[in-house]
């Protein structure tokens, strides 16, 4: 996978050519070949489920916080069924995970982690960041979420609380970050596009520049 | 609320004049608002509760539904036929890290299966 255009960091990838598998693409091979040997999947299905995985980027996320700050009823529906709502968008589920929607409030700010593994919202965000699957983030959003916070920039008040959701099963979490309060005269076209991917897995604010602000008003 | 209720909320309407009878872990053991221990169990091999919760005192936010099979189970490909819940646990982080530096009404979140719940007795204090 070395075509794709996605929103997310990551170093360059190595080209295999030259240098011998190492221990986990031969795993990988192997695996992948007893699977179609047996007839458990078919050749074509890592492909196809990696195409799947691709069309899903961030921007699907920011279309449904969006619809949800213009939208009052859209966004009861959101936080009472979060899969519902994201398939009435037309965003489908290719595995069976559920979706709770985790709304910022003055009161709470939310933060997401899988402290296992990656458990991510891939439907509505596509592939978690690097950062977000190492253990220095695992662990630290459980165990200090604050400093971790801090060093995204993002300060909470201590009379806010932070409520840390760990997924570990089949449920899956997205944030509705707070909609910036310069935003009235936006539309949802450009609420969709101040929405970005860490503010939906809740280690940042949505902000608004100024300047920007003025722009969407003319 | 849809998917995820309460088991007050699950159980209301028709099936006591049914007489429906349930099948065995179809009802949620837990309802939202009982107090529950995550047990101390240190099981080999495939598991999903994370070892930093194991004793720890939550209470229950919401049963989540529908039932489900046991991942843990499914991992050696054991679960024909066997479902039960998930529910969502809140634990204080204060409950879970001596000495926590943040504010007192910080908490955790999270979904632990009803196998890995016991219900917290007030003899145990």
């Amino acid at each position: 996978m070395n075509t794709h255009e996605h929103n997310h960091d990551h170093p360059p990838i190595e080209e295999a050519g030259g240098t011998a598998p190492d221990y986990f693409e031969m795993m990988e091979t192997a695996v992948r070949e007893l699977l179609i040997e047996r007839r458990l999947i078919e050749p074509d299905d890592i492909r196809r489920q990696i195409e799947v995985l691709d069309s899903r980027t961030p921007a699907l996320g920011g279309k449904v916080v969006a619809r949800a700050w213009v939208d009052p009823e859209f966004r009861a529906r959101l936080l009472a069924d979060g899969r519902h709502a994201c398939e009435e968008l037309g965003i489908t589920f290719y595995d069976d995970t559920s979706l709770i929607v985790l709304e910022n409030t003055d009161a709470v700010h939310n933060l997401i982690v899988c402290t296992l593994c990656s458990c991510y919202p891939r439907p509505v965000l596509g592939l978690p960041p690097d950062w977000y699957k190492l253990k220095p983030y695992r662990a630290r959003a459980v165990k200090e979420p604050r400093a971790l916070l801090k060093e995204f920039g993002t300060l909470i008040p201590d009379e806010v609380e932070i409520r840390v959701s760990d997924s570990t099963a089949m449920v899956r979490y997205l944030v509705l970050p707070q909609r910036p309060e310069n935003t009235v005269n936006f539309t949802e076209e450009q609420l969709a596009a101040l929405v970005t991917r860490d503010a939906m897995i809740g280690v940042i604010r949505v902000n608004v520049d100024p300047a920007q602000g003025k722009e969407a008003v003319q | 609320m849809e998917k995820i209720k309460t088991a007050d909320e699950s159980n209301a309407g028709t099936q006591i004049w049914l007489g429906i009878v349930k099948a065995t872990g179809e009802e949620p053991i837990f309802k939202a608002g009982d107090v529950v221990r995550i047990s101390m169990r240190f099981p080999i091999g495939h598991f999903r509760v994370p070892n930093y919760i194991r004793g720890k005192r939550g209470v229950v936010e919401s049963v989540i539904e529908p039932a489900a099979i046991n991942n843990e189970e499914e991992g050696y490909g054991r679960n024909a036929g066997k479902k039960s819940h998930y529910y969502r646990i809140a634990i204080p982080l204060s409950e879970i890290w001596d000495g926590y530096q943040g504010a007192p009404n910080d908490g955790l979140r999270i979904e632990v299966f009803e196998t890995w719940l016991e219900r917290f007795e007030t003899e145990k204090e």
